[in-house]
Order: C-alpha cells, then sequence, then structure tokens
C-alpha cells in the first residue's frame, strides 16, 4: 500500500510527532517501501492460526493486591521539566 | 591487562598481580586515550568505577569475592543507572539521569563488577548499524570506515578493542548478535524471560531481551550467570532457576545433533561468509558433532513480521515520551498539542520516527487485522519451525549475518535493505529462543560470526559448544592491529 503526504500528515498527527512539511515525501517513500515490505505476509495462508501472544505460552501471573512502592514523588519529579506544588506543569488546557 | 579474558583477570586480582583500583584506572585511561577513533562511549563515570574498584578491592581482601567482583565492564545506555545520564542513543534522553537502578545494573552491582561507562547504541535500539544514534556512529575497530553493527554497535566496539572485557548488550531482533559477528567477538541473547527487563529501555517488549557481550563462551557464562534469574517486577521474567553455566562448558560435544537450516545458506548470503561458516562447521564435526539439513520453511516470512510486530510495539511504548514528566520538552510550546508534538518531532531521530509511525499506521482503525493479528499469526508459524527442528536436533548453526561489516552511509537511506541484515537473526526474538554468535573466520580482513540457536532455556548447550569450538580455533583472539 503506497502512502501519500496526506497519509503521512494524518498518521503524524495520530502519533503526535512534529514532522517538517519538507520531509513529509521521504517519509511517505520510506513507509511506502516498508508496508510494502510487510506485505508478502499476505500470501501466507493463515487460516485457522492462533496468532502468538507468549512464545512459551505462559500466562500472566498475578500478585498480591499490597502496596509495594514507596513514594519517590520529589525524586521523580527532579528530572522533570516544570512542576510546581507536586505537580507535573504544562501550558494552560482549559481557557 | 587489557588482553585478558574476565577469566584471567579474576584469576590475577586473586593471586594480587594487580589491584580492581589499577585494572580500572587502566582501563579508563586506555578509554580516554583511544575512543576517539571509535565513539564506543557516550558517558564515562570514571569517580564511580574508581570507588566500585576499590570497594571490591576490600572485597577481594576479605575473602567475599564472586567471580566478576573487580572486573570492569562497559554497560549498554539502555539500562537505568540512577544518578547517571541514560539516554538510550536519543536527543529524548539527554538530559534523563535515571532515577532508580535497572535490574541488570543492580546484579552486576552487587556481583562487584566495575561499571566504566554507558556505551553507544542505535536510537532506542532501532538500527542495525549503529548509524542512528544522537550521539554520532560508532565505528568498527577492524576498519574505522565501516560500521560495528547495531543496536549494541558501542558494546561490541569496545570489547573488539579491548577497552573493557564485557559490555551488556540487549538483542530485540539482533543487536547482540549482529554487532558481535561484525566485531569479532562473542554474544548471547537469552531465550525470552531469562534476563529481567525491568529498568531497560523499552523498545519491542515481546522481543527485548539483554544478555553479555565478551570476547569468550567462558566469560559469557560468567556474565550471563549474574545477569540472569527471576524478577517479579518484570511481569514476564520466568520463575525457573538459572543453571550453571560455567559448569557444563567442559562437556564433550560427542554425538550433538547439530541443523543447518537451508533457507541459512541460499540466496542472499555473501559466498566468502558462507564458507566461512561452513569451515567452522567442520570443526563441529571434528569435535564429534552430527550434523544434518533442516529446513525451516517459513524463515523468509521473519523479517516482514517483525517490521509489524516491532513498530507497533515501539508506537505504544514510546507514547510515554511527552515532554511532561522527563526528558526532552520544546521551547515556548503554545499549547499542550504543540508540546508534545514538537517534543517528539524535535526529540526524536528519523528512524525512531519512521518506526513510530509504521506502527501507529499498523495499529489504527481497520488496520489492525490486516497488519497486527497477521503479523502475530505468522510469527506463531515460525515458532513452530522451530519447535519441530528440535524435535530432530541440539543446536541449529548458520550464518549471523549475510555480509561482514559494510561501510557507513552504504544503507542508511535505505530502510528495507538495511532490515535484511537481521534475517538470520530476526526470527530467534520472534519464537523466544536463545540464540549466540561466536568468531568464525575472516573476509577481507573484517569478522565472519557463527550463529548458534537453541531450544528454550539452552543457554547452557550453546555456552559449552561455544567454548568447545574456542578450545580448538583461535578466531577469538585476534585483536584489530591499532587496538592490541
Amino acid at each position: 500500500m503506497a502512502l501519500d503526504t496526506e497519509a503521512v500528515s494524518k498518521i503524524a498527527y495520530l502519533a503526535r510527532l512534529g514532522v517538517d512539511e519538507s520531509e513529509y515525501d521521504t517519509y511517505a517513500r520510506n513507509l511506502s517501501d516498508i508496508l510494502a515490505f510487510v506485505e508478502q505476509l499476505n500470501a501466507v495462508d493463515t487460516e485457522g492460526v492462533l496468532p502468538l501472544a507468549h512464545p512459551l505460552d505462559e500466562k500472566q501471573r498475578l500478585r498480591e493486591d499490597k502496596v509495594t512502592e514507596a513514594d519517590q514523588r520529589e525524586l521523580f519529579q527532579k528530572i522533570a521539566p516544570r512542576t510546581e506544588a507536586g505537580l507535573y506543569l504544562v501550558p494552560k488546557v482549559i481557557e | 591487562m587489557h588482553q585478558k579474558t574476565i577469566a584471567e583477570l579474576a584469576a590475577g586480582l586473586r593471586a594480587g598481580d594487580f589491584s580492581s583500583e589499577e585494572l580500572t584506572r587502566h582501563l579508563l585511561d586506555r578509554i580516554s586515550g583511544l575512543d576517539g577513533k571509535l565513539n564506543s562511549v557516550i558517558t564515562l563515570t570514571e569517580q564511580q568505577a574508581l570507588a566500585a574498584a576499590r570497594a571490591a578491592d576490600r572485597r577481594l581482601q576479605e575473602g567475599d569475592a564472586g567471580p566478576l567482583t573487580g572486573i570492569p565492564f562497559l554497560h549498554k545506555d539502555i539500562f537505568c543507572t540512577r544518578g547517571v545520564r541514560t539516554s538510550c542513543g536519543s536527543r529524548m534522553l539527554d538530559n534523563f539521569e535515571a532515577p532508580y537502578d535497572a535490574t541488570v545494573t543492580e546484579k552486576l552491582a552487587a556481583a562487584g563488577a566495575v561499571m566504566l561507562g554507558k556505551t553507544n547504541m542505535d536510537e532506542f535500539a532501532m538500527g542495525s548499524s549503529n548509524e542512528t544514534s544522537f550521539y554520532g556512529p560508532v565505528k568498527n575497530p577492524w576498519d574505522l570506515e565501516r560500521v560495528p553493527g547495531g543496536s549494541s554497535g558501542g558494546s561490541a566496539s569496545a570489547v573488539a578493542a579491548r577497552l573493557a572485557p564485557a559490555a551488556t548488550g540487549t538483542d530485540t531482533g539482533g543487536s547482540i548478535r549482529q554487532p558481535a559477528a561484525l566485531c569479532g567477538i562473542t554474544g548471547i541473547k537469552p531465550t525470552y524471560g531469562r534476563v529481567s527487563r525491568w529498568g531497560m529501555i523499552a523498545f519491542a517488549s515481546s522481543l527485548d531481551q539483554a544478555g553479555p557481550m565478551t570476547r569468550t563462551a567462558e566469560d559469557a557464562a560468567l556474565m550471563l550467570a549474574a545477569m540472569a534469574g527471576f524478577d517479579e517486577r518484570d511481569s514476564t521474567c520466568i520463575d525457573r532457576p538459572v543453571d550453571d553455566y560455567s559448569a557444563s562448558l567442559g562437556s564433550a560435544l560427542n554425538g550433538l545433533k547439530i541443523g543447518l537450516p537451508k533457507e541459512y545458506f541460499g540466496e542472499g548470503l555473501d559466498a566468502s561468509v558462507g564458507a566461512a561458516v561452513e569451515a567452522a562447521i567442520d570443526e563441529f564435526r571434528k569435535l564429534g558433532a552430527e550434523v544434518k539439513g533442516i529446513s525451516l520453511p517459513n524463515t523468509s516470512l521473519a523479517v516482514p513480521a517483525y517490521y509489524v510486530v516491532a513498530p507497533a510495539e515501539c508506537s505504544s511504548n514510546l507514547s510515554r515520551f511527552d515532554g511532561v514528566r522527563f526528558g526532552y520538552r520544546c521551547e515556548n510550546p503554545k499549547d499542550l498539542e504543540d508540546l508534545y508534538v514538537r517534543s517528539r518531532g524535535e526529540g526524536f531521530g528519523a528512524e525512531v520516527k519512521r518506526r513510530i509511525m509504521v506502527g501507529t499506521y499498523a495499529l489504527s482503525a481497520g488496520y489492525y487485522d490486516a497488519y497486527y493479528l497477521k503479523a502475530q499469526q505468522v510469527r506463531q508459524l515460525i515458532r513452530d519451525d522451530f519447535v519441530k527442528a528440535f524435535e530432530d536436533v541440539d543446536v541449529i548453526m548458520g550464518p549471523t549475518s549475510p555480509t561482514p561489516a559494510f561501510r557507513l552511509g552504504e544503507k542508511a537511506d535505505d530502510p528495507v535493505t538495511m532490515y535484511l541484515s537481521d534475517i538470520y537473526t530476526i526470527a530467534v526474538n520472534l519464537a523466544g529462543l536463545p540464540g549466540m554468535s561466536i568468531p568464525a573466520g575472516f573476509v577481507d580482513g573484517l569478522p565472519v560470526g557463527l550463529q548458534l540457536i537453541g531450544n528454550y532455556f539452552d543457554e547452557s548447550r550453546l555456552l559449552n559448544a561455544a567454548h568447545q569450538y574456542q578450545q580448538v580455533t583461535d578466531w577469538h583472539t585476534r585483536v584489530p592491529e591499532e587496538f592490541k
């Protein structure tokens, strides 16, 4: 499936990924090449084949529902771009 | 000292020939003096290393030392290290000092190993040449105009150049084995779930696995023993005792059944690489192994299935990098959406963006069944091929990479051609099996790797086979001229 620049712009938006308009053509070509390459999967008959969820057929382990993590807010917020009063700061969302 | 293996260094430390502090200083000096040529290290942790070395020397004196106590190593910059920059090769995390240690970091520290620094890598481990790093490409010590492979390219280059006796790596589609092959060292990717992924920055969670990169199989056994084991903080880690890898190294290979998949010796394989691999297989025959031809019929589907599954998981995993809680944030965002879009647009490089977009597309409404579900079904077929093959053979062998190291820039503009450098390694990740690469000869002065693939949790058998091969060959002892 070939993607055009409009499709690239839409996908970039879905991924919240800033892509310069001047690069749309290159991405459109690269992504189309990759999708054309993976398209060969369509030639395989997978009727009745169960999709592989885990190579070892392991089940998700459950643990007891109890608190295991200590509060480390200060440590974690030390590396945040902007915080105030223990909260992460972002541009105003509601006018 | 830098020419010694871990096993030799451990003996030297115990005999008092040198201290860990002397060894550590020697290697730090070596990195400072030589790494300008290679660019294999992103961050050097000099003071921390010397303090760890002195602590190791005390343990050695008190008789409280294990096999890795006082042994220096380099750590791939994908593992979180408390208070030390953990960049994952990306501008996005250039300013990120991890607030905690990865399980692998903790385990190696507890064993007394001395971290010298953090190695360069493809951005977020996405690449096969180490050219996608924000910190610039790594060079191959065998030819400085060639790539070291990737994504653990810095680790492979540094070990090959004798800047450290060992390094850690991670392998999602070949990222330990392919650079090990291209740089002429030993590397093992264990069974999925053998080593904890906690604190190891996620790329494709159903495929990622950590392992050691060393010069010998004997050293890989020592490193893996320290890295492996159950960890309840990683929900996919397997609760199963770790084998004594070193204990089984000495077993004879009489009667070992080796399978050679015909699909690994066909079109696309460089003829000289093929000849070197055949010669290595002959050595195994001489060691008493039985060799038979087998078939893994769905081999050609591995790379396409991978390039649906891995980007899909990456697009989900990398959504956490949003410029809000840690990592890169763009200047003067005008609103929240602008903050997300520009922080991610400026923080990620081109290959990471390509993969996020492929994954986003494959998972988007209306396409999920056609891409992701289909790829997971094909993945089942690929695993079934291996399960069937291991009914008849103990180990599968073949080339690690179809060619020796290629030139810097040669494949950088053509993603699909680059993806095909992992044609023999990717299926192993899709199936969750252990795989290993060991030095098996040279083509035009460039190393060739032999790949060994084992059944689930059969790391001991791979390490044993590799060790026996290394007792009768000397490829793993060769050193690039400029780094003797």
